[in-house]
């Protein structure tokens, strides 16, 4: 991997803010979202939902609605061919249920119509037989011995046997001797806490409009993350060859992880190709919410050592998690972050995942991480309550730094952790004054960041401009940060560069946007791509002047002689270069195809400042400061937005955002209005402190940034509100029916 | 010979060990000589690992090499938002 | 169910179009009209994606009835920018990052706008308040406060000039 990493490099592009290329589109209304496509003789489907949460389907009758004027396909289970990978047949019985509903929501059938009135209308034609089966919407009772049975026979070889079934995974990690560290500890603090399931609550409903020609070629546009994903999974659930299913990614109206599988795209393709015309599917709000993944609920035990001077002895950590109705090891990535922050001599943590009878899971912004985190965070903040002793001064004292051994396995390379608190304790916000009824609270937070497999075309076009084509849906402004990697290592102005992002059939194979790998690994490519054209540039002047390719070297955008015997000759810009290519060769292009490792692990540290109103149990957030080792920032404003945007919603799971059971467990709040995410009367100004501590594995020091601000407000928000009401809460969110009734003591 | 050290609820597989020896130049070498020595370990491989060479994390990269003095970390395949 | 014809002013053409009794104004113009900038979050009037002003009031277009815009004037967000001269608020938006996946960004540009045509100068309570029926999940509102309140700058700026 490249080590190449240059500190005092100065950058000329990388670093500034230029506007983003989609900009102007996007503040018109001219982009073009999922829903906002037709296509000519286009139908409309919509999908029914079952109103169960755990039913034997005993039979489909779908005559009536087949009859129903205007009405072109109907499709139940019966139409997709079960897959051997379980994997791939978990995501195929999500999108339209075999045999058995397993939460409320979950798909029986789908019918495409002329129009949306009368494909609604038909649905209400469909009659499905439905025989109750018991259901278990909650992680702890789900994994009792006597639970009802979610799916039976889906353990894996990692559970140990006499366990309820609906327990599929288990892993364990940590190192040294948890026992000695807890009797070397002065106080031990041991809790439990629960995190309720949140939506990632992107305002982009799911939609896709698939078109078939013939029986065997499709194109798809859809909005994901990922359209080579969602290529491979439709391809091999529709029986096609992936050269003739095309998918194009549309702008996409946010993800956060929730766009990195597919729902409705197999069933869209699956009408059209028995319709014979191009379907549209649009999903509800409601359907979002009952359908679609939100992240996993959580139930965990968590156990510190410290002694009086605020050294960890040893940390503990049993975590069980559910990621709905099929097996799910998200769990993993919880148990590996949950001590990440912490330098210590012993440290174990345990995960469990359990079925219960909700959503599949689909990934949320660092999964895993958030819950885990928050528990740990939390008992140290206690432990720093008892103590007396600074939580600032603590976590430095125990942070993780270069050499530590990571409570997940490896030895931490260059992490800025250290310097990440140093920041925040350096910060006026940290020694303001706090008013009666008002609490600080902060935590560190944690994420691996991602590499993955990344290809890249770079184009020279004759007239000194330059083409970026890239295969990640920009989320978060990742065209603007590749076209400013690509001006860097070219010499360009940043607006003689134009990144798109192409289709499946214009790249190799891209991972899906994820895990905060778009402009580490992408970018990383770029600039690969952009060596690649630059060697291909100087070989290009070499031979125009009759002079060796070594003896050209690439400065400022031209290729001029170098070294002793190269000969006196004026630099050759990229432009007058292109502007004979033809003549010298043939067209110029760079290209980089690799599967990125070397991803940088990234830190932050959030303060947040509340008032309780002990009338009403509602918390008002008074201040808030984001720190965060960012590695390399390649647009500042860009990195603030993921920062603040992430730390929102995790202020929003903090404090009100849950998926709310009944008894007949169904899911009680699948909307806006009664799942309520963050408004901005909800809000102060969101301040961002940016450390740049490059990470060694990319040549411009860049890390990911997406992920890691999610998972701090948690235990920030909670820590806050323990210190203003006196009271420890450990059940989030802490909304303010809980917060009063902490206060009344019940 | 490579130690690797496996997360703990591996240990099941690899007779109560945390670190096993293994002959191996490659992440391949590694991951097959591991399923070879110790059967119950291929279905975790199979469904996905990743390998933590000297702190850095490989998510498949077959043909990373791997030195005997590397601190070498075997890790769940990860997958993320 | 017959449909009715309905002829209204939209972003200043006159329009007619012909809708269903029950078919939404964001129905009409989304799918009928061609203005896709018109974005559904939630159709239920909850997120504000599909704000529109209908004679100067801010209202969800999910909220109205095609027919309701018989006579009246409707303000989407493709009738801000004059040509290819964006509106402050546009550009202002471009120029704070105060957008990411621009899913919203619509919606709010047209409540803003709604809200400086009777207030040029906000204090960022009342704007965090007007603002508090669109939902943005990607920025956290920080930099739309920002973009907004620079605009607003803008805009007293050249009417100070103007008058």
């Amino acid at each position: 991997m490249p080590r190449d990493n240059n500190d005092t490099r100065v950058f000329k592009v990388v670093g500034t803010r230029p506007p983003r290329p989609d900009g102007i589109d996007k503040v018109t209304g001219r982009a073009m979202y999922g829903a906002d496509v037709t296509a000519p003789g286009m139908l409309s489907a919509q999908i029914l939902r079952s109103p169960h949460a755990h039913a034997r389907i005993v039979a489909i009758d779908t005559a009536a609605a087949a009859a129903l004027p205007g009405v072109k396909a109907i499709v139940t289970a019966a139409d997709f061919m079960a897959q051997d990978d379980a994997g791939l047949d978990d995501i195929l019985v999500n999108c339209m249920a075999r045999d058995v509903v397993l939460y409320d929501g979950h798909a029986v059938a789908a019918v495409a119509a002329t129009t949306p009135a009368i494909a609604r209308a038909a649905l209400k034609l469909i009659d499905v037989t439905y025989e109750a089966l018991p259901h278990v919407t909650d992680v702890d009772a789900a994994m009792r011995p006597d639970a009802p049975v979610v799916q039976a026979g889906r353990a894996n070889e990692s559970v140990p046997a006499g366990m309820s079934p609906n327990v599929t995974h288990h892993c364990e990690f940590g190192h040294g001797d948890v026992d000695a560290g807890f009797a070397a500890a002065d106080v031990i603090v041991e809790r439990s806490f629960t995190t309720a399931a949140t939506h990632q609550g992107y305002i982009e409903p799911h939609a896709c409009l698939a078109t078939f020609t013939g029986e065997d070629k499709a194109d798809l546009w859809c909005c994901t993350q990922g359209q080579y994903n969602v290529r491979t999974v439709c391809a091999a659930l529709m029986g096609m060859e992936a050269s003739q299913l095309r998918v194009t990614a549309s702008e996409i109206g946010g993800g956060f992880g929730g766009k990195t599988t597919v729902f409705i795209e197999p069933v869209a393709l699956a009408l059209s190709r028995k319709a014979g015309r191009p379907v549209k599917i649009v999903m509800s709000r409601d359907e979002v919410f009952r359908a679609t993944g939100p992240t996993v609920s959580s139930s965990i035990d968590v156990r510190i050592g410290m002694t009086r001077d605020g050294r960890i002895t040893a940390g503990e950590a049993v975590l069980r998690y559910s990621g709905g109705a099929f097996p799910c090891g998200t769990v993993d990535m919880g148990a590996q972050s949950a001590f990440a922050a912490y330098d210590m001599p012993a440290v174990r943590t345990l995960g469990w995942n359990a079925l219960t009878n909700r959503p599949k899971e689909a990934a949320y912004r660092a999964p895993g991480a958030p819950m885990a985190i928050y528990a740990v965070e939390s008992v140290v903040d206690e432990l720093c309550q008892t103590l007396a002793l600074d939580p600032l001064d603590v976590r430095l004292k125990n942070a993780a730094r270069k050499g530590t051994l990571s409570s997940y396995g490896p030895t931490f390379d260059d992490i800025g952790l250290v310097a990440t608190l140093e920041a925040a304790k350096a910060h006026p916000h940290y020694h303001a004054p706090l008013g009666p009824g008002q609490g600080r609270g902060l935590s560190a937070g944690f994420w691996f960041n991602f590499g993955g497999n990344t290809c890249v075309s770079l184009n020279i076009n004759t007239d000194g401009t330059v083409g970026v084509t890239e295969g990640n849906p920009d989320i978060g402004g990742s065209r603007a940060a590749i076209s400013q990697m690509a001006a860097e290592e070219l010499g360009l102005p940043y607006e003689k560069i134009r990144t798109i992002v192409a289709d499946t059939a214009s790249l190799g194979h891209n991972d899906v946007t994820d895990g905060s790998r778009v402009t580490f690994a992408v970018g990383l490519a770029t600039i690969k791509a952009a060596q690649d054209a630059v060697a291909k540039m100087c070989a290009r002047a070499a031979a125009i002047w009759g002079i060796d390719p070594d003896a050209v070297e690439w400065v400022d955008g031209a290729a001029q002689p170098c070294g002793p015997n190269a000969g006196k000759f004026p630099p050759m810009s990229l432009a007058e270069i292109a502007a004979v290519s033809f003549q010298t060769g043939g067209p110029i292009a760079g290209h980089h195809e690799f599967n990125a490792d070397g991803a940088g692990v990234s830190f932050g540290v959030h303060l947040v400042d509340v008032e309780v109103d002990r009338e009403t149990g509602a918390t008002k957030v008074l201040r808030y400061t984001v720190f965060q080792d960012a590695g390399k920032a390649v647009h500042p404003s860009y990195v603030e937005g993921q920062m603040q945007g992430g730390a929102v919603q995790g202020i929003g799971w903090a404090l009100n955002e849950e998926y709310i059971y009944g008894e007949d467990g169904r899911l009680q709040n699948p909307g806006f209005l009664d799942y309520r995410i963050p408004v901005a009367s909800d809000l102060p100004n969101i301040d961002t402190v940016i450390l740049e501590i490059p990470n060694p594995g990319h040549p411009y020091g860049v890390r990911g940034v997406g992920e890691t601000p999610i998972v701090p407000p948690l235990a920030a928000l909670s820590n806050a509100v323990s210190r203003a009401i006196g009271l420890r809460l450990n059940r989030l969110p802490m909304s303010p029916p809980r917060i009063l009734a902490a206060l009344s003591g019940s | 010979m490579v130690a690797v050290v496996i997360w703990g609820s591996l240990r099941r597989f690899t007779d109560g060990k945390g670190r096993v020896e293994v002959e191996a130049r490659t992440f391949k070498e590694l991951l097959d000589r591991l399923s070879q020595d110790y059967p119950g370990l291929a279905p975790q491989i199979t469904r996905g690992v990743s390998l933590a060479v000297d702190g850095l994390i490989y998510r498949e990269a077959w043909f990373t090499a791997i030195n005997p003095e590397s601190e070498v970390v075997l890790m769940p395949y990860m997958t993320g938002g | 169910m017959k449909t009715i014809q309905v002829s209204t002013t939209i972003n200043g053409d006159a329009t007619e179009f012909l809708c269903g009794p029950d078919e939404s104004l964001l129905d009409v113009l989304r799918n009928r009209l061609g203005l896709t900038g018109v974005k559904e979050g939630c159709g239920t009037g909850d997120c504000g994606a599909c704000s529109v002003t209908l004679d100067g009031r801010l209202v969800c277009s999910c909220l109205v009835l095609g027919a309701e815009a018989e006579g009246a004037q409707i303000g989407t967000v493709e009738g801000l920018a004059q040509g290819d001269r964006l509106h402050p608020l546009q550009q202002s938006f471009i120029d704070h990052a105060a957008l990411q996946c621009g899913i919203c960004t619509p919606g709010i540009l047209v409540a803003a706008k709604a809200l400086l045509d009777r207030n040029p100068d906000p204090t960022d309570t009342e704007l965090r308040y007007w603002l508090a029926g669109n939902l943005c999940r990607c920025t956290g509102y920080d930099k739309i406060i920002h973009a907004v309140q620079a605009a607003a700058r803008t805009m007293r700026e050249t009417a100070d000039a103007q008058g």
